[in-house]
């Protein structure tokens, strides 16, 4: 064994890439709860690019053949519908554990110098993710499948100019058809899955570069022993490797119990009306996004001009990528920062959650102002941030991590 | 262009307008039960007696339904003559799906609209809905064919299970809306009330019609049980899984302080 191993490392930096990247990255001891959701996104990807190649085997992806092959492979492919439920569960899940990852470096300030690098590579992941996961939407050709990417990808018409010869470039027809569906096969299981991967790399090469932040905000590698080590840290294998697989435990107990128990999960995960096959004819009296995009939906709908609302929508995500230097606090963890940020964070955090609820539901009055004033927590959260973060009184951050 | 995209705008910006739409009566419940093969074995007996003459379940195969509501030999296989003979009106081989003669343009002209196929309807819809609505027929001598539903206002189906069900009539009451600011008094359907027995007494019709939504709602998913048969050992093994995890982490990190 050693002889073949010795065989490869003549060849190739196995060992040598096996010692930097695990079992001498030095991870700091002291992760907590929130410190799973990075390796559970990885197991997620895999989930769906596992079994989106099963699915991709027997799918048809035409306007005719879509919905129908979707149910053969429900009905009729061994085993075919496990596959399905994973793939549209883990797209469900994936959010989750990216939504509560990204939580994580707000809490802890993981976005900040040095990691400022490493913050933009996770956003573009997440504009990918979002991407993908609409363009994954389409491929059933349920009634909400259609009647949303018809309503989303009319969203670029509202863009001066341009914006209906865009809206036109991206169907590749007047209304969403099969050419449409074709080209967002393509998109989904092709182009999108191999920028992921390539970023996935490179935020995992990042992240090794820079070492991983922690609840204190220390950095551990500046205080090391005399073997030339941090004293704070621990080699990420086998410490954080076994610690994640408990970890991958829980997780999969919480996503099986909802594959095999809760696939439709009330009609948030797979919409009843994606139960329906696409009609161009038939518009349905209620169109809303799947949960995940909500927030950001009702955004949208919180604006009365429609490019208006356009520009809110893109400026929210946007307006993250910022946010390394938007934040002027000395100190990272939300353990040291003064009042200001954890009011802040809490307003926040309330108000995407209120977003997520009103997105999904019916506009009235009422709610429209709700998500009006959600909107501007929303953004006061990132555009006051320069002014709280560096008025507000911070406590001393320890020069090693707590336990 | 410029229309579509307006009418597009419109779709998704007031949607509150039309949302839920249809009538306010009342959702009745039911829970469906796929282990009662019986039930499942009655539902699909009126299915094919009451529905199938318009109603297609494309995705369902005549075999497969066999094996899974316990149409079965001795020996446990699909007793494909019991099939063939009782449930089997068209002509089809017992591995095709549920497939029916009436073509969708004559069915528009009789009907004013294609009758949906059914094999997901119970997903679409959810089981209260087809139960109540199953429920809710009653007599309307201004419809094309007599009958109208007071949960789906003006549906184009008649009742088609009129003999067994009776003939009922609506009680109307008086209920104060808002109409631009200003009351307006309407009347609702508040309840049914019989007129004429049919074949069937009440509690048998009830629980004829639990039956046809349980095996429609088996329709929908028939491989519920199965998932939900795995699912149970599937978190029995996480549950070790967890636990022996939990035990290896613990034992690795034992010097870690």
């Amino acid at each position: 064994m050693e002889k073949l191993l010795g065989w490869i490392d003549d060849r190739f930096p196995l060992s040598k890439m096996f010692k930097e990247h695990l079992s001498e990255y030095y991870a700091p001891k002291n992760f907590n709860f929130w410190y799973f959701f990075g390796s559970l996104a990885i197991l997620v990807l895999v989930n769906q690019l596992v079994t989106g190649i099963w699915l991709a085997m027997f799918y048809t992806p035409s306007a005719a053949g879509a919905f129908s092959s979707v149910e053969y492979i429900m009905r009729d492919v061994h085993y075919g519908w496990v596959l399905r439920y994973l793939h549209s569960t883990g797209a469900s899940f994936f959010f989750i554990v990216i939504y509560l990852h990204m939580f994580r470096a707000l809490l802890y300030g993981s976005y900040k110098k040095p990691r400022e690098l490493l913050w933009i590579f996770g956003m573009c992941l997440f504009v990918l993710l979002m991407a993908e996961a609409f363009m994954g939407y389409l491929l059933p050709w349920g009634q909400m499948s259609y009647w949303g990417a018809q309503v989303i990808i009319s969203l670029f018409g509202a863009i001066p100019k341009v914006g209906p010869h865009l809206v036109e470039f991206l169907r590749g027809d007047y209304t969403v058809s099969g050419a449409t569906l074709n080209r967002f096969y393509a998109l989904h299981v092709i182009a999108i899955p191999l920028m992921m991967l390539f970023m996935v790399l490179i935020h995992i090469l990042a992240l090794h570069h820079v070492g991983s932040n922690n609840p204190d905000g220390v950095e551990i590698k500046k205080n090391k022993g005399a073997d030339g080590k941090p004293v704070d840290g621990i080699p990420f294998h086998p410490y954080y490797t076994v610690k994640d697989i408990f970890g991958v435990a829980v997780f999969l107990f919480i996503f099986c119990f909802v594959v095999f128990f809760k696939p439709e999960m009330g009609g948030y995960f797979l919409e009843h009306a994606n139960f329906l096959p696409a009609n161009p004819l038939s518009t349905p009296a209620h169109i809303a996004p799947v949960w995940y995009f909500t927030p950001f939906y009702a955004m949208l709908r919180a604006v009365p001009n429609k490019l208006a609302g356009v520009l809110i929508m893109g400026a929210a995500i946007v307006v993250m990528f910022f946010l390394p230097w938007l934040d002027k606090s000395p100190v990272k963890s939300i353990r040291y920062r003064g009042y200001a940020t954890k009011v802040m964070l809490a307003l926040f955090t309330i108000s995407f959650l209120i977003l997520a609820y009103l997105g999904a539901e019916s506009v009235t009055p009422g709610r429209t102002i709700a998500a009006r004033i959600c909107t501007l927590m929303y953004f006061a959260f990132f555009l006051l941030m320069p002014i709280y973060t560096k008025l507000e009184k911070t406590k001393p951050e320890p020069t090693r991590v707590t336990s | 262009m410029k229309r579509l995209l307006s009418v597009l705008l419109c779709l998704c910006l007031p949607l509150a307008a039309v949302a839920g739409g249809g009538s306010h009566y009342p959702l009745m419940h039911m829970r469906p039960d796929f282990h009662d093969k019986a039930s499942l074995q009655r539902g699909a007996k009126l299915y094919m007696n009451y529905c199938a003459g318009c109603h297609s379940l494309q995705y369902m195969r005549y075999n497969r339904m066999g094996r899974d509501i316990g149409i079965v030999d001795a020996k446990g296989k699909v007793a494909k003559q019991v099939i063939e003979k009782n449930l089997i009106f068209t002509g089809a081989k017992v591995f095709e799906p549920l497939t029916i003669a009436m073509d969708g343009s004559d069915a528009r002209e009789w009907f004013g609209v294609t009758p949906p196929d059914l094999s997901l309807m119970a997903r679409v819809r959810g089981v209260n809905w087809l139960y109540t609505y199953l429920l809710s027929f009653y007599q309307d001598t201004s419809k094309q064919f007599g009958t109208n539903n007071a949960l789906f206002p003006d549906v184009a189906m008649p009742n088609v299970l009129l003999n067994l069900q009776g003939a009922y009539k609506p009680i109307f009451k008086e209920v104060t809306i808002n109409v631009g600011g200003k009351p307006k008094v309407i009347k609702e359907i508040a309840r049914l009330k019989m007129v004429s027995h049919g074949q069937m007494d009440s509690p048998a019709f009830h629980q004829a019609v639990y039956d046809l939504v349980n095996f429609l709602s088996y329709v929908g998913e028939p491989m519920k049980a199965t998932r939900q048969c795995i699912g149970y050992w599937v978190l029995g093994f996480l549950i070790i899984f967890i636990i022996l995890s939990y035990l290896l982490k613990k034992a690795y990190w034992k010097d870690v302080k």
